[in-house]
């Protein structure tokens, strides 16, 4: 989609060198150019995050239990439950068999039952096989029973697309699972995220959807002390600041959040300062967060992986005209993955899913500077 | 040994010998005699085969037990004939109600299966649970749950046990450890099976052990249910954890309209308990003791921690499948078939024949179980609907799940949350 725009601008303009210089990548590259941080502070990576967030958590309350396929022997299909079977032992960190509704429901009937499961699908791909019970038995069950069957369960795993794996391990669930009532969904984005989200999941007493997503698993953040606490919780519905601005605002979750970083960095040398918010909590939605922002710097970009059609931006843009439709000096803008099953084809993936460079000619329409079209081909 | 135990049934034991990983017996070639020794099945526990041909299909009768073996004592009687009548007079009001527009939406008749409720929920404690599917009410009735109570879920009123949220199809009860009441049909077979998780959980990692043993969880479905993914997923789990359920089938031979015939390649599904490890048992479901005595032993194999059972009740619903289904298909032959064998019919003879009770004790039951009726019928009339602010109450346990509202607040902080956005 660049071609267009190279053959365009040349390599006259600043702005034709700076697209010559945008390769598109397939994996995004560290994003840790977009932060300064002590030599001191401690890096750990996603990964090691969700890990340590689990074993706190099913050390300090023996009801919480882990299940899934390949959590146990192999150490999850991810490694994030790595070393948990050797020191809860098979009671606690369950191999299932490949029967998604059926341990699921599982899962859910514990819930209602007085544990506290974490049940981990190996894609939420594969959570469709389980998604009535999601639905109906875990999300539902509060409103249904009026309060007497609470379901304090994690569904948790990796969404979203991957590098290659094709149409059927791609999709991303944010909206499928923000739409329905009784659900919070979260979605992490850095190692801090991952633990403070996650533990806070664990100790709710609600069902959680918690969306990771595999190519952060190994990105490695900074850490205070604060965050690798054992008692360390994030709140469920609050959104982050992760870098103030005052031209534009962008949201984003998950991976698209280092995205955005990396845009906003690029936008800055263009003299647009841009305000990126990580999401973390997709239902409930931090309207209030996002509507005091949009107030500030009066245009919106909204990002995210999954399709573009009934997606989370939508529903971002709609909180924002509900609340904050005089402040807005621009259209919002939304950049969403294509509106086609991911193909496997690597430059047409590549093309599939938002790349950083959306992300700045998104920014730049918003803020009315002159911004080249995407390319049809 | 408990292979002996199910006398009045037909039960098919496990035959491949599974323990110290034997290796399955290999696979006869095709057109090699049918007759196969089973290897090491003489030698484990309850590994005996006493396969019979099922006669469900030929319409035959199943076998009768010796008379006087089902020994059931006076007041067990009375506790069963009155729990069956109230499961009877419920559901005939429930219909009466329908039609006069005090409830709606779907509901569906238990009217004819009394005795495979009865037989089996009155065996159990407080502390077990039982899953239900939409055909709930008389699953409620005979866990505990008061006949006002359910009535006035029925009609929508804020004093129902659900307060008017669920419904005819969604019953829950916490106290009484009644799970649900669910709509899909196969939806409450994995949650049965998760709370038998959860007892056995609670036994061995939690260490929270109880002198009765484990605590029982009792799964309710259909003979359409059978054909269900979700089923066959659970026989497994339930078997490989050794969970303490009882798969209780309720074959009605119809799943709305289609004959469970029509649908199911082989149609005897007791016999697909064995195919995962566990016994598989078929009952009179219209004999309550006999269904109660199938019980007993179904649910102490569990609470000794012996592992799942699944027992196929083969009974009749003498109304449609729900109220709104005119009930064309099945034929009258078959219908009077099973309205002869009546279970509370059956009962309230044998309890004369047994001289266990007079007939006027029995219908001082019958007149005192209209009562409970008709008041619960008078107290779900009195009640109130649920409050407007009640539609946004309990989507979360936790009230700052419903979110930040727009002064930055978590929302169950603002006086007016319960107006929310939604203008109610």
């Amino acid at each position: 989609m660049l071609g267009v725009a190279r053959r365009r601008l040349g390599s006259g303009t600043v702005l034709g060198q700076l697209v010559q210089a945008l390769r598109p990548t397939a994996a995004p590259a560290s994003t840790t150019a977009a932060r300064n941080y002590s030599a001191a502070a401690k890096e750990i990576t996603v990964r090691e995050a969700l890990n340590s967030a689990l074993d706190e958590e099913m050390s300090a309350d023996p009801s919480v239990f882990l299940m899934g396929e390949e959590v146990g022997e192999y150490q999850g299909a991810y490694k994030i439950s790595k070393g948990l079977l050797d020191k809860y032992g098979p009671d606690r960190v369950l191999d299932t068999p490949i029967t998604e509704a059926g341990f699921t429901g599982i899962g859910v009937g514990a819930a209602y039952h007085g544990l506290r499961p974490i049940v981990e699908f190996m894609t939420f791909n594969f959570s469709m096989q389980a998604i009535d019970h999601i639905i109906n038995s875990a999300a539902k069950s509060n409103y249904m029973s009026s309060g007497q069957i609470s379901v304090p369960i994690v569904f948790r795993g990796p969404n979203g697309a991957a590098a290659g794996v094709g149409a059927q391990h791609s999709q991303c669930y944010a909206a499928w699972y923000a739409h329905v009532p009784g659900l919070k969904v979260l979605a992490p984005y850095s190692a801090e995220d991952a633990r403070g989200l996650l533990k806070a999941a664990i100790r709710d007493p609600d069902p959680v959807v918690f969306l990771e997503n595999e190519l952060l698993y190994g990105e490695s953040f900074p850490v205070s002390a604060e965050a690798l606490d054992s008692s360390f919780c994030l709140p469920i519905g609050k959104a982050k600041i992760e870098r103030q601005g005052k031209d534009v605002t962008i949201t984003a979750f998950s991976k698209m959040v280092g995205y955005a970083l990396q845009a906003a960095d690029i936008l800055a040398k263009e003299g647009i300062s841009a305000e990126v918010i990580n999401l973390r909590s997709i239902r409930p939605l931090d309207r209030a967060a996002i509507n005091a922002s949009v107030r500030k710097t009066t245009r919106l970009v909204t990002v995210e992986e999954g399709f573009p059609q009934h997606g989370v931006g939508a529903e971002i843009c709609m909180a924002v005209v509900e609340d904050s439709f005089e402040y807005l000096d621009a259209p919002v803008e939304r950049i969403a993955g294509a509106d086609v099953p991911m193909p496997y084809a690597a430059n047409l993936e590549r093309m599939a899913v938002p790349q950083v460079e959306d992300i700045v000619r998104a920014a730049k329409r918003a803020c009315y500077r002159a911004v080249p079209m995407a390319a049809t081909a | 040994m408990a292979a002996a135990s199910f006398t009045t049934a037909k039960f098919l034991a496990p035959v491949a010998a599974r323990s110290g990983g034997d290796r399955a017996p290999p696979l006869p070639a095709i057109g090699a005699a049918s007759a196969r020794p089973r290897r090491g099945a003489q030698k484990t526990r309850l590994r005996t085969a006493l396969a019979v041909s099922s006669d469900v299909l030929a319409g035959n009768k199943v076998v009768q037990a010796a008379a006087g073996h089902l020994a059931v004592t006076r007041e067990e009687a009375l506790e069963l004939y009155e729990d069956m009548v109230l499961g009877r007079v419920f559901e005939d009001m429930c219909a009466q109600m329908y039609y006069r527009g005090k409830m709606f939406g779907f509901v569906h008749l238990y009217n004819g299966q009394e005795a495979v409720s009865t037989g089996f929920i009155k065996l159990l404690n407080q502390a077990d649970c039982v899953v239900s599917t939409y055909r709930d009410h008389v699953h409620a009735l005979s866990k505990g749950v008061p006949a006002r109570s359910v009535m006035a879920e029925l009609f929508g009123k804020a004093t129902g046990c659900c307060r008017g949220q669920g419904g005819s199809m969604h019953m829950f009860s916490a106290p009484h450890n009644l799970l649900g009441g669910f709509a899909f049909i196969g939806e409450g077979i994995p949650v049965a099976t998760g709370a038998a998780f959860a007892a056995k959980y609670r036994h061995e990692v939690l260490k929270q052990s109880s002198p009765k043993g484990l605590d029982v969880t009792l799964a309710f479905f259909g003979d359409g249910t059978c054909n269900n993914g979700q089923f066959f997923e659970c026989l497994n789990m339930a078997q490989l954890w050794k969970l303490p359920i009882v798969f209780v089938v309720e074959n009605n031979l119809w799943a709305i309209g289609v004959s469970h015939l029509r649908a199911t390649s082989d149609p005897e599904i007791w016999k697909k308990g064995p195919a995962f490890g566990m016994p598989g048992v078929h009952v009179d479901g219209m004999g309550v003791l006999k269904v109660r005595e199938v019980a007993k032993e179904a649910i102490g194999r569990a609470r000794r921690d012996e592992g799942p059972t699944l027992v196929e009740c083969e009974t009749y619903r003498f109304r449609g499948h729900s109220l709104a289904d005119p009930d064309e298909l099945r034929r009258p032959d078959e219908k009077s078939h099973y309205a002869a064998s009546d279970p509370i019919t059956a009962l309230k003879n044998y309890i004369i024949e047994k001289n266990l009770a007079t007939e006027s004790e029995l219908k001082s039951i019958e007149k005192k179980i209209e009562d409970v009726v008709e008041e619960a019928v008078e107290f779900a009339d009195a009640s109130p609907h649920p409050p407007r602010s009640q539609l946004l109450e309990n989507v979360f346990a936790d009230p700052k799940g419903f979110g930040i509202g727009p002064d930055g607040k978590y929302r169950c902080e603002d006086p007016k949350f319960t107006q929310g956005t939604a203008q109610v």
